[in-house]
């Protein structure tokens, strides 16, 4: 997995609560086999004026001018700065793969839907949780265009103007995503704890671990 | 000994190991799977030369790409193709059981894993899809994730979880005649919000979901996530037993009773503690219907598009103003004089016989309006619409202008070939209404089978309960 640890990038105000898996990623592009290039058709329907479809160059589609990511101040935009319950509705992982794609490696916001918040530490994404009247003056500062300054270690972000915001983040995400690792291999580590525990569970609910299953 | 609450019970049940700082490993019983969000989890045990943990505690099934017209032909997008086809490949490759396409078994995951007695109480089941909540319905801890949790479940049959807060949702009271479930899952979230219950697992409980069909706990509990909340549970009670009783996963002999035994402590014991409560009365219920893009956007029947300027807070009313455009819907309508010019009948929330008869009896010895273009019926899985079948349903359905189709996921999210065109509107049973959901541009309105097919016959949308 994608290490995080510090970042200075421009943030994008994109002022919407209970922005969806489903605005962040249609589904007609989930019908890829493979993890990347979903960069493009992020927030396709907002982004775009007309319709996409997977396998489409993106290069001359027409831009939406009034959405944010398309305007010149936030191109380059790496942080994105929303309201309450980002990411709610499916658990599509395409989400977090398509703003990490796109070049986006933190979020911050109110509040964020549980399983995208999730998706987002296995794809090196940073997601921010701050309160709303922090948040609110982070919008104000954002939309003449301001860099913010991440850094994971600390739990801080810093504006330009020297705020500096400190934010919090459980321990073993932070350990995670600091390092980059491979959560399947930290849990193998833990191997002889899960075969006890199914030794155990086997004996005390065998119906569980059934010899044969239909086919 | 302290009161615990159900999901107390299955949490501690599932643990492997718990961390300093809150997180904690937890067994997975069964994970689901589908070919949308396993490509990628499959390609990962590959590329790192890892096997699935116990490849008996998976089971897969193709249903969001599949087509619900003839099969025969196959898939004719070369896309979707791939994917089904990858998914039978990784089954094969990897020795997980799945239902293809063609088998009878085949339909929307959410309705085959208990329609199989796949989904048993006291399971903690996963699938890389988030309406994966409805099989708490049968007292299971079941949760939707991503794709990298996919593997990590395929590799491991763990998963890395911090545990949720404890709510409890208590409808309580006697329902007017011809409400459904869906009001009710409707109405608490219209309650909650969309964001009412992240953090939490939800407990229905109350008269009226203990006297509901496994079919109507499924639909409650499908529609959690829409509340927020990754988990929904409903206590084991007889009704629960009755329905596995011989499902071919289902333990069968001695094991079933001494499974059934053992589920009877699935329950929250008396004075659990839930660090939130919120009692509903049935008889507050009317026929629900959404009327913008966020499924707390929902009002009774008997109610009118809501006015932004009535709204105080500045980002709610922006989106109350934004929900409206792209509805195309004027403040002060009242919601019957809305009109339709789709009606999709199906889904993992409403693609179950009880949902498919309930639609019926409105429809039977009716027409479809002819502003309707389309009225669609899926059934969830080949084995409902087996049954259907034999009940004479899609006779009725088709007499009265419907289209009866192949089991599938179809108009809930539009990934085949069935979808909104733009502008279009559509009476759903599914359980989004997202901008663009079925279909670009696309204007749902989420709503009970027997409010659906009311509408598909009216041409807009119509009080139930004073048919």
């Amino acid at each position: 997995m994608k290490a995080f640890t510090r970042i200075t990038a421009r943030v994008a105000p994109l002022d919407r609560a209970n922005i969806d898996t489903d605005a962040i990623i249609p589904k007609q592009f989930l019908k890829s086999i493979q993890r990347a290039g979903f960069g493009p058709y992020l927030f396709d329907e907002w982004r775009y004026l007309d319709h996409g479809e997977p396998g489409m160059d993106c290069t001359d589609r027409p831009l939406n001018p009034e959405f944010v990511l398309n305007q010149p101040l936030f191109a380059e935009a790496r942080i994105l700065l929303t309201r309450e319950n980002f990411g709610c509705g499916s658990s599509r992982e395409h989400a977090p793969w398509a703003l990490e794609d796109f070049g986006i490696r933190a979020i911050i916001a109110p509040s964020f839907a549980d399983i995208f918040y999730n998706n987002c530490f296995k794809n090196g994404i940073l997601p921010i949780v701050l309160d709303a009247k922090t948040v609110d003056e982070l919008f104000t500062l954002a939309g003449s265009g301001h860099d913010l300054t991440i850094d994971l270690e600390l739990q801080t972000i810093a504006t330009q103007d020297g705020r500096v915001i400190p934010f919090e983040i459980d321990a073993s995400r932070k350990h995670r995503l600091l390092h980059g690792l491979d959560d399947i291999a930290l849990t193998l580590q833990h191997r002889a704890q899960i075969e006890a525990y199914e030794a155990r569970r086997r004996s005390a609910a065998p119906w569980l671990f059934p010899d044969t299953v239909p086919t | 000994m302290t009161a615990k609450t159900l999901y107390d019970k299955i949490w501690n049940d599932h643990l492997v190991l718990a961390e300093d700082d809150g997180s904690a490993l937890i067994y997975i019983d069964r994970q689901l799977i589908h070919e949308v969000t396993s490509p990628q989890a499959f390609e990962g045990l590959r590329l790192s030369g890892r096997k699935p943990w116990r490849r008996s505690a998976n089971l897969a099934v193709p249903d969001h790409n599949v087509p619900t017209t003839d099969r025969q032909a196959g898939i004719s997008d070369p896309i979707s193709r791939l994917q089904v086809e990858t998914l039978d490949r990784n089954c094969a490759e990897f020795g997980i059981t799945e239902f293809a396409m063609s088998d009878i078994r085949q339909g929307v995951v959410h309705v085959m894993g208990p329609e199989q007695g796949a989904t048993l109480p006291g399971m903690t089941i996963v699938c890389g899809d988030s309406h994966t909540s409805t099989h708490g319905a049968f007292g299971a801890l079941a949760f939707g994730i991503g794709t990298s949790e996919v593997e990590h479940v395929l590799a491991t049959q763990c998963l890395v979880q911090r545990k949720a807060k404890n709510m409890r949702v208590a409808v309580e009271g006697t329902l007017q005649p011809g409400l459904t479930a869906k009001d009710v899952i409707l109405a608490i979230i219209g309650r909650l919000g969309t964001a009412g219950g992240t953090g939490y697992t939800i407990e229905f409980t109350g008269s009226v979901i203990r006297d509901l069909s496994m079919e109507g706990r499924m639909t409650v509990c499908n529609m959690a996530i829409e509340a927020g909340a990754r988990a929904g549970l409903i206590a084991v009670d007889a009704t629960t037993v009755n329905y596995l009783t011989n499902r071919p996963f289902a333990p069968k002999g001695a094991l079933w009773d001494q499974a059934v035994a053992a589920w009877a402590h699935l329950h929250s014991d008396d004075g659990a503690h839930f660090d939130a409560e919120v009692e509903i009365r049935a008889e507050d219920i009317r026929p629900q219907v959404t009327w913008g893009t966020s499924p707390e956007m929902v009002l009774p029947i008997d109610g009118r598009v809501p006015d932004p300027n009535a709204e105080a807070d500045a980002t709610r009313r922006a989106g109350i103003q934004r929900a409206l455009d792209y509805m195309g819907l004027k403040p002060g309508t009242p919601l019957t004089d809305v009109a339709v010019d789709k009606v999709f009948i199906g889904s993992c929330t409403n693609g179950r016989i009880e949902d498919l008869r309930a639609a019926a009896a409105v429809v039977q010895g009716r027409q479809r309006a002819s502003n309707v273009r389309l009225a669609l019926v899926v059934p969830g899985s080949g084995l409902v619409k087996e049954q259907a079948e034999r009940e004479g349903l899609d006779r009725i359905f088709r007499e009265a202008g419907f289209e009866w189709r192949e089991p599938g996921c179809s108009m809930c999210l539009a990934m085949n070939a069935d979808r909104l065109e733009p502008g279009e509107r559509c009476a759903s049973t599914s359980n989004r209404n997202f901008e663009g959901r079925q279909g670009y541009g696309g204007r749902t309105h989420l709503v009970s089978p027997a409010m659906a097919a009311a509408a598909a016959v009216h041409g807009h949308f119509v009080d139930i309960t004073r048919l």
